[in-house]
């Protein structure tokens, strides 16, 4: 009896100490760059930087594939704070992705939705809530206001608003941040 | 030599874990819908196996059997291959981050893969050596593998058959399923045990 007790516990405590020492070793070996510059990035995953997503972009810019000013959606205090961890200059949004706009979410008019799940297919965040030949809708809390699923939809129904502040959301404006020290 | 040989061929076509002992259908049904994700699933399962049964039968030899413990045999199984499992993703992840995305959900999802634990009990209960436990956790996920990729292929077929209604989806997978293990009866003599 107390044998198996010790031996269960031996193998569990071997198991769970060979496993924190493993996830305590192995991610070393990861670009801890990436992960950083990653949380810098604002997650909306709309792609508007050129890269599937967030991460790849983060991936592209710590190997210098991709410079810092691609991102839209972060505007430039996302770029200002991508110079400061990578210690270079930070310069002004490339207007070829896009402009800096403000936080939208995207709406239904749910009585010309069709129901065919192409937005559904298209949400890189999986905020579109609905199945085949039902109404689809937005669940507002994980959209990202990404416009992606503005192009697929076949009967227009999909616009996007901009997100009212509310009490928790509100911030002091931020000073103006020059692209280019004066 | 000719009984290591014996092991596979018979693991892979003879005693197919899925078709003919019915172990591992939750994944053979759940990850044939598409080819690409059949291989992954397929390759994770095979790395799994393989390196499980081998814990498996060092667990029963070298803790279980000398302590007069084989009553725990199940339990100590099963955190052992949670545990190779867990510790697979984290060196698969730091080694490989491309395969790592190819294989994705599937890694994780291996613990519950009752072919797993069914290799190691019947690695015990067929009182194989080492390297037997080993060739024939390979084998075993191999002939996984093969009959994967086999239906994955099928069904993407019948995706564009003309299926009557009532048997459109899960139904028609169920008996092709079915067909399959037919068909698989057939390797039955072409080895002996």
């Amino acid at each position: 009896m107390l044998n198996a007790v010790l031996v269960i516990t031996t193998l569990a405590v071997a198991f769970g100490l060979l496993l924190g020492l493993a996830a305590r070793w192995f991610p070393l070996r990861q670009d801890p760059v990436v992960a950083r510059i990653d949380a810098l990035l604002p997650q909306t995953q709309c792609a508007q930087c050129g890269f599937p997503g967030c991460r790849p972009y983060a991936e592209a810019i710590a190997a210098e594939r991709a410079d810092i000013n691609q991102c839209p959606p972060g505007g430039e205090a996302t770029v200002q704070a991508l110079a400061e961890l990578l210690g270079r200059e930070p310069k002004p949004l490339n207007p070829d992705h896009g402009s800096h706009k403000p936080p939208a979410v995207a709406f239904i008019d749910e009585p010309r939705c069709i129901g065919c799940t192409l937005c559904i297919q298209a949400c890189p965040v999986d905020a579109i809530l609905g199945a085949a030949r039902q109404m689809h809708t937005v669940i507002s809390a994980e959209c990202t206001g990404c416009a992606l699923c503005l192009p697929p939809c076949p009967v227009d129904c999909i616009e996007l608003r901009p997100l009212a502040p509310t009490p928790a959301t509100w911030r002091w404006p931020h000073p103006e941040h020059p692209a280019t020290p004066a | 030599m000719r009984e290591y040989a014996l092991i596979l061929v018979g693991t892979v076509l003879v005693n197919n874990f899925v078709l003919v002992r019915f172990l591992g259908l939750c994944p053979f049904m759940g990850v044939s819908r598409k080819l690409e994700t059949a291989l992954g699933m397929g390759l994770a399962t095979t790395f799994v196996l393989t390196l499980s049964a081998v814990c498996a039968h060092l667990l029963e030899h070298y803790l279980l059997a000398p302590l007069d413990l084989q009553y725990l045999r199940i339990i100590a199984f099963i955190l052992v291959i949670a545990g190779v499992v867990q510790f697979t993703e984290l060196a698969v992840r730091s080694t490989s981050p491309l395969l790592y995305r190819m294989l994705g959900i599937f890694l994780p999802l291996i613990t519950s893969n009752c072919a797993v634990l069914g290799v190691a009990l019947l690695n015990v209960q067929a009182d194989h050596g080492l390297l037997g436990s080993a060739l024939y956790g390979l084998g075993a996920a191999l002939g996984f593998t093969l009959v994967l990729i086999l239906f994955a292929a099928l069904r993407e077929r019948i995706q564009a058959a003309d299926v009557p209604t009532c048997f459109r989806g899960a139904p028609i997978g169920l008996i092709t399923a079915g067909l399959m293990s037919l068909a698989f009866m057939g390797f039955t003599g072409l080895v002996r045990g």
